[in-house]
Protein backbone atom coordinates (compact mmCIF):
# COMPACT_ATOMS: atom_id res chain seq x y z
CA UNK A 1 0.00 0.00 0.00
CA UNK A 2 1.28 3.51 -0.49
CA UNK A 3 0.77 5.62 2.22
CA UNK A 4 0.23 9.34 2.14
CA UNK A 5 -1.17 11.92 4.25
CA UNK A 6 -2.94 15.39 3.66
CA UNK A 7 -1.27 18.63 3.86
CA UNK A 8 -2.19 21.03 6.23
CA UNK A 9 -5.57 22.98 4.32
CA UNK A 10 -3.00 26.61 4.81
CA UNK A 11 -0.77 24.81 2.77
CA UNK A 12 -3.34 23.58 -0.18
CA UNK A 13 -4.90 26.73 0.36
CA UNK A 14 -1.63 28.80 -0.77
CA UNK A 15 -0.84 26.32 -3.28
CA UNK A 16 -4.59 27.15 -4.81
CA UNK A 17 -4.14 31.09 -4.35
CA UNK A 18 -6.03 32.66 -7.37
CA UNK A 19 -7.62 29.62 -8.59
CA UNK A 20 -11.48 30.01 -8.20
CA UNK A 21 -13.24 26.96 -8.99
CA UNK A 22 -11.51 23.45 -8.29
CA UNK A 23 -12.50 19.97 -9.66
CA UNK A 24 -11.19 17.39 -7.05
CA UNK A 25 -9.98 13.56 -8.04
CA UNK A 26 -9.55 10.82 -5.34
CA UNK A 27 -8.53 7.72 -5.60
CA UNK A 28 -10.72 3.71 -5.31
CA UNK A 29 -7.81 2.13 -4.00
CA UNK A 30 -4.82 3.30 -1.47
CA UNK A 31 -6.00 6.27 -0.83
CA UNK A 32 -9.63 5.06 -0.13
CA UNK A 33 -8.29 2.23 2.16
CA UNK A 34 -5.99 4.12 4.30
CA UNK A 35 -8.31 7.06 4.13
CA UNK A 36 -6.32 9.98 2.41
CA UNK A 37 -8.56 10.40 -0.67
CA UNK A 38 -11.23 8.74 -0.70
CA UNK A 39 -14.98 9.10 -1.23
CA UNK A 40 -15.20 10.65 2.44
CA UNK A 41 -12.05 12.70 1.97
CA UNK A 42 -13.12 14.38 -1.28
CA UNK A 43 -16.36 15.46 0.43
CA UNK A 44 -14.50 16.88 3.44
CA UNK A 45 -12.32 18.42 1.28
CA UNK A 46 -14.76 20.20 -0.82
CA UNK A 47 -16.73 21.36 2.22
CA UNK A 48 -13.60 22.85 3.63
CA UNK A 49 -12.46 24.47 0.30
CA UNK A 50 -16.44 25.96 -0.17
CA UNK A 51 -15.84 27.37 3.74
CA UNK A 52 -12.38 29.13 2.30
CA UNK A 53 -14.62 30.60 -0.42
CA UNK A 54 -13.61 28.38 -3.30
CA UNK A 55 -16.44 26.54 -5.61
CA UNK A 56 -16.01 23.51 -6.19
CA UNK A 57 -17.08 21.98 -10.22
CA UNK A 58 -16.98 18.52 -9.39
CA UNK A 59 -15.39 15.65 -7.92
CA UNK A 60 -14.63 11.95 -9.19
CA UNK A 61 -12.96 9.14 -7.17
CA UNK A 62 -10.72 7.15 -10.04
CA UNK A 63 -10.19 3.66 -9.94
CA UNK A 64 -8.01 3.76 -9.87
CA UNK A 65 -5.46 7.24 -10.09
CA UNK A 66 -2.42 5.76 -11.06
CA UNK A 67 -3.67 3.31 -14.51
CA UNK A 68 -2.96 6.04 -17.21
CA UNK A 69 -5.06 5.33 -19.82
CA UNK A 70 -7.90 4.64 -17.38
CA UNK A 71 -7.15 8.28 -15.99
CA UNK A 72 -7.21 9.71 -19.48
CA UNK A 73 -10.63 8.25 -19.79
CA UNK A 74 -12.74 9.05 -16.73
CA UNK A 75 -11.24 12.49 -16.70
CA UNK A 76 -12.62 13.16 -20.36
CA UNK A 77 -16.16 12.07 -19.30
CA UNK A 78 -15.97 13.84 -15.85
CA UNK A 79 -18.62 16.00 -15.45
CA UNK A 80 -17.66 19.68 -14.28
CA UNK A 81 -13.99 19.60 -15.15
CA UNK A 82 -14.23 21.47 -18.49
CA UNK A 83 -15.47 24.39 -16.09
CA UNK A 84 -12.39 24.02 -13.17
CA UNK A 85 -9.10 26.00 -13.52
CA UNK A 86 -7.17 23.57 -11.42
CA UNK A 87 -7.29 20.19 -10.16
CA UNK A 88 -6.82 19.41 -6.87
CA UNK A 89 -5.68 15.60 -6.20
CA UNK A 90 -6.17 13.67 -3.17
CA UNK A 91 -4.28 10.66 -4.08
CA UNK A 92 -0.50 9.44 -3.74
CA UNK A 93 2.10 10.82 -5.98
CA UNK A 94 1.95 8.76 -8.81
CA UNK A 95 -1.79 9.36 -8.76
CA UNK A 96 -1.34 13.08 -8.57
CA UNK A 97 1.38 12.84 -11.49
CA UNK A 98 -1.04 10.48 -13.56
CA UNK A 99 -3.55 13.29 -13.80
CA UNK A 100 -1.18 15.85 -13.93
CA UNK A 101 -0.10 13.87 -17.88
CA UNK A 102 -3.96 13.55 -18.47
CA UNK A 103 -5.03 17.07 -18.65
CA UNK A 104 -4.14 20.39 -19.50
CA UNK A 105 -5.36 22.24 -16.42
CA UNK A 106 -2.76 22.77 -13.72
CA UNK A 107 -2.79 20.10 -11.36
CA UNK A 108 -1.93 20.18 -7.30
CA UNK A 109 -1.20 17.65 -4.65
CA UNK A 110 -3.35 17.73 -1.18
CA UNK A 111 -1.34 14.61 0.12
CA UNK A 112 1.92 14.41 0.85
CA UNK A 113 3.12 10.90 0.00
CA UNK A 114 4.65 9.02 2.70
CA UNK A 115 6.02 5.28 2.22
CA UNK A 116 4.94 1.78 0.81
CA UNK A 117 4.17 0.26 4.05
CA UNK A 118 1.92 -2.29 5.77
CA UNK A 119 -1.33 -1.47 7.21
CA UNK A 120 -1.03 -2.59 10.73
CA UNK A 121 -4.75 -1.46 11.53
CA UNK A 122 -6.97 1.42 10.73
CA UNK A 123 -4.36 4.09 10.41
CA UNK A 124 -1.57 2.54 12.00
CA UNK A 125 1.16 2.40 9.02
CA UNK A 126 4.39 0.91 9.15
CA UNK A 127 6.85 1.33 6.32
CA UNK A 128 8.24 -1.91 5.07
CA UNK A 129 9.68 -1.23 1.30
CA UNK A 130 11.67 1.55 -0.11
CA UNK A 131 11.46 0.11 -3.99
CA UNK A 132 15.25 -0.06 -3.82
CA UNK A 133 15.57 -2.37 -6.93
CA UNK A 134 17.28 -4.89 -5.51
CA UNK A 135 16.03 -7.03 -2.94
CA UNK A 136 17.86 -8.27 0.34
CA UNK A 137 14.95 -9.79 1.79
CA UNK A 138 16.14 -13.31 1.29
CA UNK A 139 18.78 -13.44 3.75
CA UNK A 140 17.46 -10.92 6.38
CA UNK A 141 14.52 -13.29 7.87
CA UNK A 142 11.79 -11.36 6.25
CA UNK A 143 12.93 -7.78 7.32
CA UNK A 144 13.82 -5.19 5.22
CA UNK A 145 17.64 -3.47 6.76
CA UNK A 146 17.17 -0.63 3.46
CA UNK A 147 13.61 0.23 5.02
CA UNK A 148 13.65 -0.44 8.56
CA UNK A 149 17.59 0.26 10.00
CA UNK A 150 17.77 4.29 9.87
CA UNK A 151 20.87 3.83 8.26
CA UNK A 152 19.91 0.86 5.85
CA UNK A 153 22.90 -0.67 7.05
CA UNK A 154 23.49 -4.14 5.51
CA UNK A 155 26.53 -5.05 7.46
CA UNK A 156 24.39 -5.77 11.22
CA UNK A 157 23.63 -3.04 13.43
CA UNK A 158 25.29 -0.01 13.86
CA UNK A 159 26.31 0.73 17.90
CA UNK A 160 23.28 3.42 18.28
CA UNK A 161 20.54 1.05 19.55
CA UNK A 162 19.27 0.85 23.10
CA UNK A 163 17.13 -1.96 24.78
CA UNK A 164 16.48 -2.84 20.97
CA UNK A 165 15.15 0.51 19.86
CA UNK A 166 16.80 2.83 16.77
CA UNK A 167 19.21 5.90 17.73
CA UNK A 168 17.17 7.78 15.77
CA UNK A 169 13.63 6.93 16.99
CA UNK A 170 13.15 5.01 20.91
CA UNK A 171 9.64 3.92 19.13
CA UNK A 172 10.90 2.04 16.46
CA UNK A 173 12.87 -1.57 16.78
CA UNK A 174 16.70 -2.43 15.79
CA UNK A 175 15.89 -3.70 12.13
CA UNK A 176 19.35 -5.56 12.78
CA UNK A 177 17.90 -7.62 16.30
CA UNK A 178 15.01 -8.64 15.00
CA UNK A 179 16.78 -9.65 12.17
CA UNK A 180 19.41 -11.17 14.06
CA UNK A 181 15.95 -12.86 16.24
CA UNK A 182 14.63 -14.23 13.17
CA UNK A 183 17.62 -15.68 11.35
CA UNK A 184 18.80 -17.47 14.95
CA UNK A 185 15.16 -18.94 14.97
CA UNK A 186 15.97 -20.38 11.60
CA UNK A 187 19.78 -21.52 12.55
CA UNK A 188 20.84 -18.96 9.90
CA UNK A 189 22.99 -17.22 11.69
CA UNK A 190 25.74 -17.86 9.32
CA UNK A 191 24.26 -15.50 6.37
CA UNK A 192 25.44 -12.67 8.62
CA UNK A 193 28.84 -13.58 8.54
CA UNK A 194 28.76 -12.56 5.37
CA UNK A 195 30.39 -9.39 4.06
CA UNK A 196 27.87 -7.43 1.86
CA UNK A 197 29.13 -5.58 -0.64
CA UNK A 198 28.30 -1.82 -1.24
CA UNK A 199 24.75 -1.60 -2.85
CA UNK A 200 24.55 -0.83 -6.27
CA UNK A 201 22.56 2.26 -6.39
CA UNK A 202 21.86 2.50 -10.49
CA UNK A 203 18.89 0.03 -9.65
CA UNK A 204 16.77 2.06 -7.54
CA UNK A 205 17.07 4.30 -10.57
CA UNK A 206 15.62 2.12 -12.63
CA UNK A 207 12.53 4.90 -13.78
CA UNK A 208 11.08 3.06 -16.46
CA UNK A 209 10.24 -0.80 -17.46
CA UNK A 210 8.75 -1.13 -20.99
CA UNK B 1 57.27 4.12 17.68
CA UNK B 2 53.71 4.93 16.19
CA UNK B 3 50.57 2.83 16.78
CA UNK B 4 51.72 0.11 14.44
CA UNK B 5 54.95 -0.37 15.81
CA UNK B 6 53.06 -0.39 19.38
CA UNK B 7 50.66 -3.13 18.29
CA UNK B 8 53.01 -5.16 16.87
CA UNK B 9 55.48 -5.01 20.34
CA UNK B 10 53.23 -6.62 22.72
CA UNK B 11 53.24 -3.89 25.14
CA UNK B 12 50.37 -1.62 26.95
CA UNK B 13 49.04 0.03 24.06
CA UNK B 14 47.58 3.56 24.78
CA UNK B 15 45.70 5.71 22.41
CA UNK B 16 43.42 8.99 23.45
CA UNK B 17 41.29 10.99 21.37
CA UNK B 18 40.53 14.53 20.28
CA UNK B 19 37.70 16.04 19.04
CA UNK B 20 38.04 19.12 15.89
CA UNK B 21 37.01 22.45 17.27
CA UNK B 22 33.63 23.78 16.32
CA UNK B 23 35.07 26.84 14.27
CA UNK B 24 38.61 27.26 14.21
CA UNK B 25 40.42 28.03 17.35
CA UNK B 26 43.02 25.94 18.41
CA UNK B 27 43.53 26.80 21.48
CA UNK B 28 42.35 24.13 23.59
CA UNK B 29 43.90 21.42 21.42
CA UNK B 30 47.08 22.94 21.28
CA UNK B 31 46.65 23.18 25.00
CA UNK B 32 45.87 19.28 25.34
CA UNK B 33 49.04 18.59 23.47
CA UNK B 34 51.70 18.84 26.69
CA UNK B 35 49.36 15.73 27.67
CA UNK B 36 49.56 13.43 25.18
CA UNK B 37 53.03 14.00 23.61
CA UNK B 38 55.02 11.07 24.94
CA UNK B 39 52.39 9.11 27.28
CA UNK B 40 50.34 8.08 24.35
CA UNK B 41 51.22 5.44 21.06
CA UNK B 42 48.90 7.61 19.41
CA UNK B 43 45.40 9.77 18.87
CA UNK B 44 42.18 9.45 17.28
CA UNK B 45 40.48 12.56 16.21
CA UNK B 46 36.55 12.04 15.56
CA UNK B 47 34.83 12.77 12.40
CA UNK B 48 32.40 14.93 13.32
CA UNK B 49 31.15 13.54 16.22
CA UNK B 50 27.69 13.15 17.19
CA UNK B 51 26.89 14.26 13.51
CA UNK B 52 27.91 17.67 14.84
CA UNK B 53 29.31 20.87 12.38
CA UNK B 54 33.32 20.90 13.52
CA UNK B 55 36.81 21.18 11.79
CA UNK B 56 37.60 18.00 9.87
CA UNK B 57 39.37 15.05 11.24
CA UNK B 58 42.07 15.28 8.75
CA UNK B 59 43.14 18.67 9.13
CA UNK B 60 43.92 17.64 12.83
CA UNK B 61 45.33 14.60 12.41
CA UNK B 62 47.77 16.36 9.79
CA UNK B 63 48.38 19.14 12.63
CA UNK B 64 48.97 16.11 14.97
CA UNK B 65 51.51 14.65 12.69
CA UNK B 66 53.22 18.24 12.71
CA UNK B 67 53.29 18.03 16.79
CA UNK B 68 55.01 14.38 16.58
CA UNK B 69 51.86 12.51 17.49
CA UNK B 70 50.80 9.66 15.72
CA UNK B 71 47.18 10.25 14.55
CA UNK B 72 44.30 8.05 14.01
CA UNK B 73 41.51 9.04 10.94
CA UNK B 74 37.93 8.48 12.16
CA UNK B 75 36.09 8.07 9.71
CA UNK B 76 32.41 7.57 9.11
CA UNK B 77 29.94 6.45 6.23
CA UNK B 78 27.50 9.39 7.50
CA UNK B 79 28.60 12.29 5.34
CA UNK B 80 30.40 10.83 2.29
CA UNK B 81 29.80 8.44 -0.70
CA UNK B 82 32.62 5.97 -1.64
CA UNK B 83 33.81 8.45 -4.02
CA UNK B 84 34.76 11.04 -1.01
CA UNK B 85 35.15 8.36 1.85
CA UNK B 86 38.03 7.10 -0.81
CA UNK B 87 39.63 10.32 -1.70
CA UNK B 88 39.63 11.11 1.42
CA UNK B 89 41.50 8.06 2.50
CA UNK B 90 43.91 9.04 -0.25
CA UNK B 91 44.36 12.71 0.73
CA UNK B 92 45.18 10.96 4.42
CA UNK B 93 48.40 8.94 3.19
CA UNK B 94 49.47 11.99 1.05
CA UNK B 95 49.62 13.92 4.06
CA UNK B 96 51.22 11.07 5.80
CA UNK B 97 48.63 9.72 8.10
CA UNK B 98 49.12 5.71 8.41
CA UNK B 99 45.94 4.58 11.00
CA UNK B 100 42.44 4.49 10.04
CA UNK B 101 39.21 3.96 12.45
CA UNK B 102 36.24 3.18 10.06
CA UNK B 103 32.76 3.48 11.53
CA UNK B 104 29.51 3.79 10.99
CA UNK B 105 28.41 7.26 12.23
CA UNK B 106 25.58 8.44 14.41
CA UNK B 107 22.33 9.61 12.58
CA UNK B 108 22.24 13.23 11.23
CA UNK B 109 19.06 13.26 12.88
CA UNK B 110 20.94 13.13 16.33
CA UNK B 111 22.99 16.03 15.59
CA UNK B 112 23.19 20.07 14.92
CA UNK B 113 22.12 19.70 11.41
CA UNK B 114 19.31 17.40 12.03
CA UNK B 115 17.63 17.80 8.31
CA UNK B 116 20.67 16.73 6.82
CA UNK B 117 20.95 14.16 4.02
CA UNK B 118 22.30 10.90 5.57
CA UNK B 119 24.64 9.47 3.36
CA UNK B 120 25.49 5.81 4.38
CA UNK B 121 26.52 4.59 1.18
CA UNK B 122 29.32 2.95 3.10
CA UNK B 123 29.16 1.00 6.97
CA UNK B 124 32.25 0.82 8.64
CA UNK B 125 32.65 -2.69 7.34
CA UNK B 126 32.70 -1.78 3.43
CA UNK B 127 34.88 1.71 4.73
CA UNK B 128 37.47 -1.08 6.03
CA UNK B 129 37.05 -3.05 3.17
CA UNK B 130 37.49 0.31 0.75
CA UNK B 131 40.67 0.88 2.76
CA UNK B 132 42.15 -2.40 2.67
CA UNK B 133 41.64 -2.38 -1.45
CA UNK B 134 43.32 1.55 -1.33
CA UNK B 135 46.01 -0.55 0.51
CA UNK B 136 46.36 -3.09 -2.25
CA UNK B 137 46.69 -0.45 -4.93
CA UNK B 138 42.94 -0.79 -5.86
CA UNK B 139 40.26 1.25 -5.62
CA UNK B 140 36.80 -0.27 -4.51
CA UNK B 141 35.80 -0.41 -8.17
CA UNK B 142 38.58 -2.36 -9.20
CA UNK B 143 40.36 0.70 -10.80
CA UNK B 144 44.21 0.44 -9.95
CA UNK B 145 45.98 3.08 -8.48
CA UNK B 146 49.06 5.09 -9.13
CA UNK B 147 50.55 4.41 -5.61
CA UNK B 148 48.66 2.44 -2.91
CA UNK B 149 48.17 3.44 0.28
CA UNK B 150 49.60 1.87 3.77
CA UNK B 151 47.16 1.96 6.59
CA UNK B 152 46.80 0.34 9.56
CA UNK B 153 42.99 -0.58 10.13
CA UNK B 154 40.70 -0.16 13.11
CA UNK B 155 37.44 -0.54 14.29
CA UNK B 156 34.95 -0.42 17.44
CA UNK B 157 33.24 -2.78 18.76
CA UNK B 158 30.12 -2.49 22.00
CA UNK B 159 31.22 -5.03 24.67
CA UNK B 160 28.37 -4.21 26.71
CA UNK B 161 25.93 -4.78 23.43
CA UNK B 162 22.65 -6.96 23.66
CA UNK B 163 22.83 -9.39 22.33
CA UNK B 164 25.91 -9.61 22.19
CA UNK B 165 26.15 -12.28 19.92
CA UNK B 166 24.94 -10.42 17.16
CA UNK B 167 28.09 -7.36 18.03
CA UNK B 168 30.65 -10.51 17.62
CA UNK B 169 29.30 -11.17 14.43
CA UNK B 170 29.90 -7.90 13.61
CA UNK B 171 33.14 -8.03 15.03
CA UNK B 172 33.89 -10.79 12.27
CA UNK B 173 32.86 -9.35 9.67
CA UNK B 174 35.40 -5.75 10.73
CA UNK B 175 37.84 -8.32 10.76
CA UNK B 176 37.38 -10.05 7.57
CA UNK B 177 37.29 -6.70 5.71
CA UNK B 178 40.77 -5.52 7.12
CA UNK B 179 40.61 -4.86 10.97
CA UNK B 180 43.75 -5.48 12.94
CA UNK B 181 42.46 -3.36 15.96
CA UNK B 182 39.51 -2.17 17.98
CA UNK B 183 38.79 0.53 20.45
CA UNK B 184 35.82 -0.26 22.60
CA UNK B 185 32.45 1.95 23.61
CA UNK B 186 33.63 3.44 27.04
CA UNK B 187 33.87 -0.09 30.07
CA UNK B 188 33.49 0.23 33.42
CA UNK B 189 33.12 -3.38 35.15
CA UNK B 190 35.59 -6.44 35.06
CA UNK B 191 32.81 -8.72 33.86
CA UNK B 192 31.48 -7.08 30.88
CA UNK B 193 35.27 -7.68 29.31
CA UNK B 194 35.28 -11.23 30.91
CA UNK B 195 32.30 -12.03 28.85
CA UNK B 196 33.55 -10.28 26.04
CA UNK B 197 36.79 -12.36 25.91
CA UNK B 198 34.99 -15.33 25.97
CA UNK B 199 32.75 -14.29 23.35
CA UNK B 200 35.68 -13.56 21.18
CA UNK B 201 37.99 -16.00 22.20
CA UNK B 202 37.91 -17.76 18.46
CA UNK B 203 38.40 -14.44 16.60
CA UNK B 204 42.62 -14.81 17.12
CA UNK B 205 45.16 -12.17 17.04
CA UNK B 206 43.04 -8.98 17.03
CA UNK B 207 43.94 -6.18 19.31
CA UNK B 208 41.54 -4.86 21.61
CA UNK B 209 42.17 -1.43 23.29
CA UNK B 210 39.54 -0.81 26.17
CA UNK B 211 37.36 2.63 26.22
CA UNK B 212 37.99 4.40 29.13
CA UNK B 213 35.66 7.33 29.53
CA UNK B 214 36.76 8.92 33.37
CA UNK B 215 33.67 9.60 34.90
CA UNK B 216 33.71 13.61 36.26
CA UNK B 217 30.39 13.01 38.69
CA UNK B 218 27.71 10.69 39.67
CA UNK B 219 25.36 13.08 37.02
CA UNK B 220 27.66 12.06 34.07
CA UNK B 221 27.45 8.18 35.15
CA UNK B 222 23.45 8.81 35.42
CA UNK B 223 23.27 10.79 32.18
CA UNK B 224 25.11 7.96 30.33
CA UNK B 225 23.49 5.40 31.31
CA UNK B 226 20.28 7.01 30.59
CA UNK B 227 21.41 8.34 27.13
CA UNK B 228 24.69 6.98 25.72
CA UNK B 229 24.06 3.15 23.89
CA UNK B 230 26.39 0.54 25.18
CA UNK B 231 27.39 2.15 28.22
CA UNK B 232 26.74 0.93 31.78
CA UNK B 233 28.02 2.42 34.73
CA UNK B 234 27.25 -0.24 37.82
CA UNK B 235 25.20 1.20 40.83
CA UNK B 236 28.11 0.98 43.28
CA UNK B 237 30.27 3.27 41.03
CA UNK B 238 27.83 5.21 40.89
CA UNK B 239 27.89 5.59 44.72
CA UNK B 240 31.16 5.68 45.26
CA UNK B 241 31.24 8.76 43.10
CA UNK B 242 28.30 10.53 44.58
CA UNK B 243 30.08 10.18 47.63
CA UNK B 244 33.37 11.32 46.60
CA UNK B 245 34.63 14.80 48.12
CA UNK B 246 36.63 15.10 44.74
CA UNK B 247 34.22 13.77 41.93
CA UNK B 248 36.92 13.64 39.17
CA UNK B 249 39.47 12.89 41.44
CA UNK B 250 37.32 9.78 42.01
CA UNK B 251 36.17 9.57 38.53
CA UNK B 252 40.77 8.96 37.40
CA UNK B 253 41.17 6.79 40.53
CA UNK B 254 38.30 4.31 39.44
CA UNK B 255 39.77 4.22 35.87
CA UNK B 256 43.04 3.44 36.94
CA UNK B 257 42.13 0.68 38.98
CA UNK B 258 39.76 -0.96 36.13
CA UNK B 259 42.93 -0.56 34.04
CA UNK B 260 45.06 -2.60 36.66
CA UNK B 261 42.36 -4.80 37.25
CA UNK B 262 42.10 -5.63 33.06
CA UNK B 263 46.01 -6.04 32.22
CA UNK B 264 46.63 -7.97 35.39
CA UNK B 265 43.51 -10.51 34.27
CA UNK B 266 44.97 -10.29 30.29
CA UNK B 267 41.69 -8.88 29.27
CA UNK B 268 42.92 -6.76 26.75
CA UNK B 269 45.83 -5.19 24.79
CA UNK B 270 45.79 -1.77 26.09
CA UNK B 271 43.33 1.02 26.34
CA UNK B 272 42.03 3.92 24.53
CA UNK B 273 40.98 7.17 26.59
CA UNK B 274 38.13 9.46 25.69
CA UNK B 275 39.04 12.31 28.01
CA UNK B 276 36.15 14.59 26.53
CA UNK B 277 38.07 17.38 26.62
CA UNK B 278 40.24 16.65 29.72
CA UNK B 279 42.84 15.70 27.98
CA UNK B 280 44.93 17.14 31.04
CA UNK B 281 43.59 14.02 33.09
CA UNK B 282 45.54 11.59 30.56
CA UNK B 283 49.13 11.60 33.19
CA UNK B 284 46.52 11.30 36.28
CA UNK B 285 44.95 7.94 34.57
CA UNK B 286 48.18 6.88 33.62
CA UNK B 287 49.67 6.77 37.02
CA UNK B 288 46.86 5.93 39.12
CA UNK B 289 46.24 2.83 36.42
CA UNK B 290 50.45 2.29 36.84
CA UNK B 291 51.52 3.03 33.06
CA UNK B 292 53.41 5.91 33.82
Amino acid sequence: MIIAKQKELAEILQMLEGKQRIFLTGCSQCATTCKFGGEEEVARMAAALKDAGKEITGTVILDPSCISLKVKKDLRRAPGLQEAEAILVLACGDGCQTVAGNTRLPVYPANDTLFIGEVERVGRFKEVCRACGSCELGWTGGICPVTRCAKGLLNGPCGGSRDGKCEVDPELDCAWILIYEALKERGELDKLRQVRLPRDHRKARRLAIN
Amino acid sequence: MGLREALASGKVVVTAEVAPPKGTDLTAFRESLPYLRGRVDAVNVTDFQSAVVRASSLTLCRLLLEEGLDPVLQITGRDRNRIAIQGELLGAAILGIRNVLAITGDHTEIGDHPGAKPVFDLDAVTILQAAQRLNQGRDLAGNPLRGATDFTLGATVTPCYEPLELQVLKMESKIAAGATFFQTQAVYEVEAMRRFREATAHLGDVKVLVGIIPLKSAGMARFMNKNVPGIRVPEELLERMAAAPDPVAAGVKAAGELMAALLAEGLCDGFHLMTLGREDLVPEILAAAGLA
